[in-house]
């Protein structure tokens, strides 16, 4: 049978010229599976100097992908960063070496549920194995090898991008000298394993989802993976920023329709962000992420909790929430700064004051991109020597 | 760097590690961490001052002294600096436990409320003082628990804490004070700063 993924309709894409290596190293996931010889795609901007010491590792989150910066080749739209990466930015590339892989589970190019099963030639859907962020971050070690580099300058992301880097802290201790979360947590809370239910079960509601044997017919459960996507942008905002921008604004009409159509701003809003994700973005993949975001627990995995997990760290970090953040809260980044602490690790922390909600990390909020800069540029001076 | 610190910054020894509460834009920070090799934390409410510390490199912690010093392990800094601050607190015997809890020594410096000229303002004219070291009027200023330098050393002493020293600091000189003397300092010093712990 030929490749059934040639077949889909989102993979139509000019996917091929993407950077990527083979992870050969054999990767035991936490679900007891192994894979080995996989793809994990990536991307990096900026020059990487003789002496190696100014790498900048981004881990993205659950949507994103590795074109942090300048323009998607895939979705001819902005890099997910934009706002923080790029020249003259707050993580300048006329100055860093910036690197971005994309996460094994994803579908811009490392292995996926979309890619072909050897065993089956098909492509995995469900058969995909169940995977954690410790196997997402295991999977992109060895592109530092493949990078030449030992130790990076720092490693840093937000949300999802956040739990990796913490993750990635914990099972690499010598591996960057400076770090910082954004916007993350520890461990997943109730309130956000439940939003992700409700995008999985509005993905698994949709007929065309067929227990994830979609790409059989060559589509993709548009319908359920759009309302997924409204729920996560939702959680992004806050009540406030969102009333500030939407309020009860009607789109381009002058007066109720009396219909179900998008009468609203806020509703059009919603309509075009999860017709737009369809695009991009594969469904299966949003099952497996969320799931790997949803068993994040970092202290379980230490018999003394989060303080044993940092333990040994001389990684110095700068830990970044957002007042508005109602998805991972100033309370959650805090314990995380609490625990640092008690490990004795070097950490700093900044509560950014904004109404743009959990969003702000991508948004241009001046305060928090200064924070980032001063950090970063602090901490080269202090690595290079 | 302004006299109060240079007089604190005495009173840290080398290659020690030091929490300054209140740290501001880390000038005092800086200069321990350059000069005298400590190694410091700081924790400091206001945003711009976050920055500054951060752009400096200096480790902050961006929080409130009143409910957040639970944050900091039992004796896990050689001293606690918190500088001109304590009147300001809703609990100040509260905060002063809390930096006895974290640093093996602990210094607070105080505006003196004994201070002359402040005794003068409310007794000659009835008003509340304004002078340098006390900018504020009755209906801005921060500071909530008004203390003298005798009020902290009775405090100290009922409270069985240490006193290991105590400088009253003016303009042009510094001087220690001790039981002794402590009431004509408490009446000439504008600041006093204690050693404790």
């Amino acid at each position: 049978m030929p490749s059934l993924a040639g077949l889909f309709f989102w993979m139509n894409r000019k996917i091929e010229n993407i950077n990527k290596i083979t992870v050969t190293k054999p990767l035991k996931l936490d679900c007891g599976k192994t894979i080995k010889d996989f793809p994990l795609a990536y991307e990096t901007y900026g020059v990487l100097n003789q002496n190696k010491d100014n790498a900048i590792l981004v881990f993205h989150a659950l949507t994103g992908d590795q074109f942090v910066a300048g323009t998607n080749p895939v979705t001819n739209k902005d890099g997910w960063w934009v706002t923080a990466v790029g020249p003259g930015k707050a993580i300048d590339t006329n100055k860093y070496f910036v690197i971005c892989a994309n996460v094994i589970g994803g579908c811009m190019g490392s292995l996926g549920p979309s890619d072909i099963n050897k065993e089956t030639d098909q492509p995995y859907g469900l058969d995909f194995p169940v995977i954690t962020i410790k196997d997402i971050v295991r999977a992109q070690e060895s592109l530092l090898d493949h990078l030449g580099i030992k130790k990076l300058l720092c490693a840093t992301g937000g949300s999802m991008g956040g739990m990796q880097l913490l993750q990635f802290c914990a099972t690499f201790p010598e591996k960057t000298f400076s770090a910082v979360p954004i916007a993350c947590s520890s461990s997943h809370s109730a309130q956000n394993i439940a939003l992700n239910e409700l995008a999985r079960q509005a993905i698994m509601a949709d007929p065309v989802w067929d227990n994830g044997k979609y790409f059989l017919k060559n589509t993709q459960p548009k319908n359920g993976l759009a309302v997924a996507r409204m729920v996560g942008h939702i959680s992004y905002l806050s009540e406030q920023g969102m009333q500030e921008k939407f309020g009860r604004k009607l789109q381009e009409k002058a007066d109720y329709e009396f219909s179900f159509n998008a009468d609203f701003q806020v509703e059009s809003y919603l309509r075009h962000q999860g017709s737009s994700f369809v695009e991009r973005f594969d469904a299966n993949s949003v099952l497996y992420i969320t799931r790997a975001m949803d068993y994040f627990d970092l202290s379980k995995q230490y018999k003394g909790g989060l303080v044993e997990a940092f333990k040994n760290q001389s990684t110095k970090f700068l830990v970044i929430s957002f007042s508005s953040d109602w998805l991972y809260t100033t309370k959650e980044n805090k314990d995380i700064v609490i625990a640092l602490n008690a490990s004795g690790v070097d950490v700093s922390y900044s509560e950014i004051e904004t109404d743009k909600g959990h969003d702000s990390f991508l948004l241009n909020e001046p305060e928090f991109l200064k924070t980032l800069k001063g950090f970063i540029d602090s901490m080269y001076e202090k690595f290079k020597k | 760097m302004k006299k109060e610190f240079k007089v604190i910054a005495d009173l840290l020894p080398n290659n020690t590690r030091v929490l300054d509460v209140g740290c501001g834009d880390g000038s005092l920070m800086n200069f321990l961490v350059k000069e005298k090799n400590i190694e410091t934390r700081g924790l400091e409410l206001d945003q711009n001052n976050v920055q500054e510390c951060i752009y400096k490199g200096l480790t902050v912690i961006q929080g409130n002294a009143e409910t957040e010093l639970y944050q900091f392990p039992d004796q896990s800094f050689d001293y606690v600096v918190l500088s001109q601050t304590l009147q300001a607190f809703y609990k100040p015997d509260k905060v002063l436990n809390e930096l006895l809890r974290i640093g093996r020594s602990v210094v607070v410096s105080i505006p003196n409320f004994g201070y002359w000229k402040v005794r003068t303002s409310l007794l000659f004219f009835g008003k509340m003082p304004v002078t340098k070291t006390l900018p504020n009027t009755w209906f801005n200023t921060p500071n909530l628990h008004m203390c003298t330098i005798k009020d902290l050393y009775n405090y100290c002493e009922d409270q069985n804490i240490n006193i290991k020293k105590v400088i009253g600091v003016n303009e042009n000189n510094t001087s220690l004070i001790k039981r002794s003397n402590l009431e004509i300092k408490n009446l000439f010093s504008k600041l006093g700063i204690f050693l404790i712990g």
